[in-house]
């Protein structure tokens, strides 16, 4: 008579599962390692010597920042410009900017944000996504929402309209009004910001760059 | 459910587990129904119960009453398989109220609170913010000890007792599940570090560790209800063990194709994500071919007998396997693929997915597990469908599946005209909301919506009730 097989024994397969298991959380603790190191965020020398990092440092609101095609890498990428004033001023110390961030970040998460919009396309689909937020034509000169808000630069009215959501009703699905203080709007219109400056390999796809051709428009 | 007949005190446990899941369960769906109301009426609870509150609990109750009824599914399972009393009853039963209360009080926040100041204070005591698992700071460290109290009684009782194939299987995925926690209990201002670790959390839960729980729970459930081999049910699991975890745990790339981390997780994400449903098709060939197997012997007996001694439970196992294989398999892999995902991401597409993937893969077991409980308490031999049984199984799977077609069509619109065609901006978010297919989806999930929570509803009244109905052989 044949021996057993061992395609046919328990052991052999508890083993492999093991074997299976070890391997591919070893390999995914190996690459946590290099992410980690690649995602980690950058800092005000980064940004004055031009060194490009996935996640920039919170200083990276004292430039303009645009959403363009990168030819070598086939999608569109974040690129840091010239200095741009935010609020008034481009000159924020890493200490001031690093504040409004964090101040940001926390209020993001205060106020449940995630749970309507998404963030990075991560969240609820209630409300629009808000990665590249910062640079929607929207909010730029040629939109609605600074005159709608009666304010003259895009951070002011993004301020505003945070404070006030349902003051500015832009569909029948409005913002609730979430207690957002003047110093928390500020906050989180840098978080908003720094997120727009994320290298996020071209998602979303054309954000800003078609003008409506939907309904004849 | 009455305890009786249960001489386990584990068991009893079980039960206790049992009936919190079932009605955190009502109000996952109750609250999932305003949301939806929200969808067709934007005024309905405005400044009130605002969609995000309503979602939060949504999916906040969706993990929570899943994971009690994944601690009652062991507890129940425990003496059944090692032969011993759990060690550590004591501990566990005071763990389970004070998970029970910390629950209560969390859910009352997120209603009452809501949101706080954007300060450490509001992370602490009101809400971390975080999609899943935005319960606060101090709930986080409450659920880490319970999580411990039970995975210590889980190990402290299969070391004592005899240790099976299912038994290793889930002590080695209960201590993963429960440690992958901490990896979402921090707070950093980089919201790409936050994601890759957040995802850790909930990718590995969902993809990996309560994948590898439901397979473990299926095979006790084709060993107790149909009496399938055991070398052949546990030879099963280790095999989806080694499937599961070699697909899944690299599968957790095609959450980072978009959140700032670096290029190489699209090949990753990409190939071991596709392979994510291989097991899924495993695990519905097992099901199926086991039962298949056993009724095929019994037939061979020439008695016209069905093998299975427990119909509701078993018939939920079995939506489970399809289930699963769709929800998970099928509808995951619809948008895996980083070419298809950069448009797909963060839409209705994602919760299509989500809803058939939490019913198909885990509700459907669980539901199964609340049948088991039912009968042991009630000392019935035989348990068989009630008129009440069959109409909360097909409107429960068919609202589901009905809110899932929905979504899926909302998600074309999304996909087509607020991304490839406008480019992902407010305006052409809110020309998708609007076109006509997607407004009609959205009147047809709320529609499939209430279909589902009146399948509930017939749900908890078969299971109050069912135990001492006539049809059942004692």
């Amino acid at each position: 008579m044949a021996n057993k097989s061992v395609w046919s024994d328990n052991r052999f397969w508890q083993r492999s599962a093991t074997w299976v298991t070890g391997f591919a959380s070893v390999l995914l603790i190996w690459l946590t390692f290099d992410t980690s190191a690649q995602i980690s965020m950058g800092d005000d020398a980064d940004l004055k010597n031009g060194v490009t990092k996935r996640v920039p440092g919170p200083t990276v609101i004292n430039y303009k920042i645009t959403y363009e095609m990168d030819a070598k890498r086939g999608h569109e990428v974040p690129v840091i410009g010239e200095k741009e004033k935010f609020f008034g001023r481009d000159d924020y110390s890493e200490e001031e900017a690093g504040a409004l961030l964090h101040l940001g970040k926390l209020g993001s998460q205060a106020k449940n944000c995630m749970d309507c919009h998404t963030l990075l396309g991560n969240g609820a689909y209630y409300a629009p996504d808000l990665t590249k937020s910062w640079l929607d034509p929207a909010w730029g000169p040629e939109g609605s929402m600074q005159s709608m808000t009666g304010k003259d630069t895009k951070e002011e009215a993004m301020a505003e309209f945070l404070q006030h959501p349902s003051q500015y009703p832009t569909h029948a699905r409005m913002m609730p009004n979430l207690g957002i203080t003047a110093a928390e709007a500020k906050g989180l219109v840098a978080f908003l910001k720094h997120m727009s400056s994320i290298d996020t390999n071209g998602f979303p796809r054309n954000f800003g760059k078609i003008q409506g051709a939907v309904h004849g428009k | 459910m009455a305890n009786n007949h249960l001489t386990s005190e584990s068991k009893q446990l079980a039960t206790w587990y049992f009936t919190f899941a079932a009605i955190i369960f009502g109000a996952q769906l109750l609250f999932g129904l305003v949301a939806a109301i929200q969808y067709v009426m934007p005024a309905f609870l405005f400044e009130l119960v605002d969609f995000s509150i309503a979602r939060i609990i949504h999916i906040n109750a969706l993990v929570v009453w899943m994971v009690f009824a994944m601690f009652g599914s062991v507890y129940w399972l425990l003496p059944d398989e090692t032969g011993i009393e759990t060690v550590g009853i004591k501990i566990g039963k005071l763990l389970f109220w004070v998970f029970a209360a910390a629950i209560v009080v969390v859910v009352l926040v997120y209603l009452l609170v809501q949101v706080g100041p954007a300060d450490e204070t509001t992370i602490w005591f009101i809400t971390e913010g975080r999609e899943y698992i935005e319960a606060p700071r101090w709930a986080d460290f409450g659920i880490v000890v319970v999580a411990l109290g039970f995975v210590g009684n889980l190990f402290l009782t299969g070391m004592k007792g005899k240790q099976t194939g299912i038994v290793t299987v889930l002590m080695a995925d209960m201590i993963a599940f429960a440690g992958l926690y901490l990896a979402g209990m921090f707070f950093t201002d980089n919201i790409s570090v936050d994601q890759y670790w957040w995802w850790w959390v909930i990718h590995l839960w969902v993809e990996a560790t309560w994948e590898v729980f439901v397979g473990a729970i299926a095979a006790y459930g084709l060993i107790t209800m149909i009496g399938a081999h055991r070398k052949t049910v546990e030879m099963w699991l280790w095999i989806e063990v080694s499937m599961l975890f070699g697909s899944g745990i690299l599968g957790l790339g095609h959450h980072y194709f978009w959140i700032g981390t670096p290029e190489y997780w699209w090949e990753i994400g990409a190939l071991f994500s596709a392979l994510e449903p291989l097991p899924l098709v495993a695990m519905f060939i097992h099901v199926l071919y086991d039962w298949g197997k056993t009724q095929g012997s019994q037939d061979a007996k020439g008695e016209q007998l069905s093998v299975i001694n427990n119909k509701p439970a078993f018939t939920w196992f079995v939506l489970n396997a399809f289930g699963n294989f769709l929800g998970a398999g099928i509808w995951g892999f619809f948008h895996t693929l980083p070419q298809v995902n950069l448009y797909t991401h963060g839409t209705q597409f994602t919760s299509a997915h989500g809803h058939l993937a939490f019913f198909g893969a885990y509700a459907t077991i669980l539901i199964g597990m609340f049948y088991l409980g039912v009968q042991g308490s009630n000392g019935i031999k035989v348990m068989k469908n009630t008129k009440l049984s069959i109409w909360a199984t097909s409107m429960i799977t068919g609202g589901v599946v009905g809110m899932t077609v929905a979504l899926t069509i909302a998600g074309y619109v999304q996909v087509l005209v607020s991304r490839a065609q406008m480019g992902a901006t407010w305006a052409a978010y809110f020309d998708g909301q609007s076109g006509l297919w997607f407004v009609q989806a959205m009147d047809w999930r709320l529609i499939m919506g209430v279909v589902t929570f009146l399948g509930f509803v017939l749900l908890a009244t078969d299971l109050l009730r069912t135990g001492k109905s006539a049809v059942h052989e004692r």
